[in-house]
């Protein structure tokens, strides 16, 4: 079928929210979507959900002789097709410009970052090598393939166990599955793809654009690098001019992207490995939560908002008083006279920390974060839309510590989220109701009022 | 009758076909077969020999019963095509037997004469537009089915644009036809849409829900923001608001409604018209 063509009006909409740092789903400008990974049964098979767009990657092994010009290293071989039902644009014949791309950009990231050792893989030089298949199969198309599919293919060959071998002498021995455990692959990084989508010709730029974005980008930039910081494979794509401050920018987002997306992969395995080692059930069929019957369910986390009122009286009864405000003017020479106390800008902390979106918090953040993670019971004092927005700043939310409505099991997959969309069905920051304003006269009671609460949890957490 | 209530009868191929009446707003699965309400009486186990006899046989309501998307008839049953629920409607004024139908979900659309759909102009060629509807083909729609539209007062379309309209051909034999006019010859709300706002896509049964008259959702949404929206049957949703923000609320907010019970739906605009 023919792509659905993308109105005027969606496009105009799509730039004028973009400009006004909005996204459809409420991400923030550097934020990912949920990245979901479940495992099967078999060693080597993965789904990965990013979003909605999800990859199932698969890594098979054979015993094959060698190429003639490398005698001793194994053979590696990538291949990822667009499914059918990924979108209905995707057709047999038709989608071979999109394809390519991908597979040359895989193929790129993966073979020639060396990520695998293939000389592990040789068994007698020159006659009998492994050669590792990865294949990878969109399965839906939300956006953003190239990060989803290198999450799948590292993934899956992180998970896979290749037969043991052994030579002695002329003799090769290759072990069933009974008879020894099989091997993991030799893997010295892993190298983990992020896309920056670029729009009115390179002033704003995406993270992880979704399927809508991507239809209006100007161009595409993708770096893949690893968690110690290496670049194995930089592309732009779309031909819009990039500056070098603006490239240098992006791949530091991408290392900091990286490193997470790596703990979270880690967490994954460990937790898979620890399943199968304790007997546990594992496969896909667990990984889903028994009450899903369509696709489409948000979780959400619980707030308790029952006695934000006490709270706030609290807070403003122990606050300090105002102080005293000077009605008189004062003039210091002629032409220049102050009403006022003059002090400093005492807002301009928290505007600061919410608009670098590198930093990973200050303190002040770090501690919000720390108290809604540790303690999902207590709750969550309405502190006001900014303290809000910088709890997504770019920071890595574990949304498995708290309250998600059914007990992980051990294989249950792992949400990464850097977005508001756990904690509200909804996805506009303003919306908590700001009891505390209401009640308060002057910036600087407020200001105390929002101080407080981090100093509480400040409190509890030494406590804990 | 009573004994037809609970009883099946046995139909040719072998499959009990259940009475209609006993089946109402539960799931049917495609394959099944249906019995009308005049069809009971006939095939009840007890046959006439066990009825009291009826003096009145215009008693009987021979109205005639329609049959609506889902229900094919097959000889003189109602065969079930798509699995849903089972839904009837009494017939108004007495006339007829009512409708039966299935409340079935799907996302993809197919062009149904009479539907008032959203279509995105995708090429122009001479006389007539080709409109993208989301069905297997681009229905067509000529220039003159505008309001006010002449030979030389042509409508100002640009590819790309949004169109109100609904289709006055469209079977699976032909390519369908969409006009912006009603018979009349007035445009009733059709046309171009104008070219700020948001489109975007839901799953057929969540239109037909938000457009049933009193609809919840509609009313509840109308009291937060001011705001424009039009509804096209083949699942495309086009809102407008003051902000972008607003815009951005509203399309989560309806696209959210699917998998929302009555109760999260209002703890959620009560917490939206607080703030």
């Amino acid at each position: 079928m023919k792509e659905t063509p993308l109105s005027n009006c969606e496009r105009r909409f799509l730039l004028r929210a973009i400009e006004e740092k909005k996204r459809l789903d409420g991400r923030q400008t550097y934020d990912y979507r949920n990245i979901k990974i479940s495992f099967g049964t078999d060693y080597g098979c993965c789904i990965v959900e990013l979003g909605k767009t999800r990859v199932l990657g698969q890594v098979s092994c054979e015993l094959v002789s060698p190429k003639l010009n490398r005698a001793t290293e194994g053979i590696l071989f990538f291949n990822l097709e667009l499914s059918q039902m990924a979108a209905p644009a995707f057709e047999p014949g038709r989608q071979s410009d999109l394809l390519v791309k991908l597979n040359r950009l895989l193929e790129r990231c993966l073979r020639n970052s060396k990520c695998i050792d293939t000389e592990s893989l040789c068994v007698v030089a020159g006659e009998k090598v492994w050669q590792i298949r990865v294949d990878l199969h969109l399965l839906n198309h939300d956006g953003n393939i190239i990060d989803a599919a290198s999450i799948a293919a590292i993934v899956a060959l992180c998970h896979f166990r290749r037969p043991d071998v052994s030579v002695q002498g002329d003799e090769v021995t290759l072990y069933t599955l009974e008879e020894r455990d099989p091997v993991p692959l030799s893997i010295h990084h892993m190298p983990i793809c992020v896309s920056f989508a670029f729009f009115q010709q390179g002033t704003y730029l995406l993270v992880d654009p979704s399927e809508r974005e991507e239809r209006v980008m100007d161009g595409l930039l993708v770096i893949a690098m690893n968690k110690h910081r290496e670049i194995c494979t930089i592309q732009s794509s779309g031909g819009i001019m990039l500056l070098k401050d603006q490239v240098l920018r992006c791949s530091k987002i991408a290392g900091v992207k990286v490193m997470e997306i790596t703990e979270l992969i880690q967490k994954a395995l460990e937790n898979d490995q620890k399943v199968r080692k304790e007997g546990g059930k594992f496969g896909f069929a667990e990984s889903m939560a028994n009450q899903r019957i369509t696709a489409f369910k948000m979780e959400k986390a619980p707030i308790d908002t029952s006695d934000v009122e006490e709270k706030a009286e609290e807070i403003i009864s122990e606050a300090e008083p105002p102080s005293e405000v000077v009605s008189q003017p004062v003039l210091w020479t002629p032409g220049t006279a102050q009403i006022g106390e003059g002090i400093e800008n005492s807002w301009g902390h928290l505007e600061d920390s919410e608009k670098e979106d590198e930093d990973e918090g200050g303190s002040d953040e770090a501690v919000i974060l720390d108290g809604v993670k540790m303690d999902p019971g207590v709750e969550v004092s309405n502190i006001g839309s900014q303290a809000r927005r910088a709890l997504s700043v770019g920071f890595p939310r574990q949304g498995y510590c708290s309250g998600l409505p059914f007990p992980l099991s051990g294989n249950a997959p792992i949400v990464l989220s850097d977005s508001e969309e756990e904690e509200m069905i909804i996805l506009e920051p303003d919306k908590n109701p700001k009891k505390i304003r209401t009640q308060t006269i002057s910036a600087t009671q407020v200001k105390a009022a929002s101080k407080r609460p981090v100093k509480k949890r400040k409190k509890k957490r030494a406590a804990n | 009758m009573a004994e037809a209530a609970g009883v099946p009868a046995e139909s040719p191929a072998g499959c009990r076909a259940r009475a209609a009446r006993t089946v109402l707003d539960q799931v049917v699965l495609p394959g099944e077969e249906l019995l009308l309400p005049e069809q009971e009486d006939g095939e009840g186990p007890g046959g006439a020999g066990e009825r009291p006899l009826r003096l009145n046989a215009a008693a009987r309501s021979r109205g005639r019963v329609v049959c609506g998307p889902g229900l094919r008839r097959c000889g003189d049953r109602l065969l079930v095509t798509k699995c849903g629920r089972l839904r009837h409607k009494e017939p108004g004024s007495g006339s007829g037997g009512g409708v039966y139908w299935v409340d079935s979900q799907q996302k993809r659309y197919v062009p149904v004469k009479g539907d008032h759909v959203i279509g995105i102009v995708t090429a122009k060629s001479g006389d007539i537009f080709k409109v993208d509807v989301g069905g297997s083909e681009p229905a067509s729609l000529s220039y003159l089915a505008f309001e006010g539209a002449t030979k030389r007062n042509r409508p100002n379309v640009q590819v790309g644009d949004l169109i109100y309209g609904q289709f006055v051909v469209a079977n699976k034999d032909m390519e369908p036809e969409m006009v912006c006019i009603d018979s009349c010859g007035r445009a009733n709300g059709m046309g171009v849409i104008g070219q700020d706002g948001l489109l975007f896509k839901v799953t057929l049964g969540l239109i037909r829900k938000l457009l049933a008259p009193d609809c919840e959702i509609l009313q509840e949404v109308g009291k937060l923001y001011p705001l424009e929206i039009v509804f096209g049957m083949n699942g495309r949703i086009w809102v407008k608001a003051k902000t972008i923000q607003q815009t951005l609320i509203l399309a989560n907010i309806l696209e959210a409604c699917e998998h929302m019970t009555t109760d999260q739906r209002k703890q959620i605009f009560s917490r939206l018209a607080e703030s």
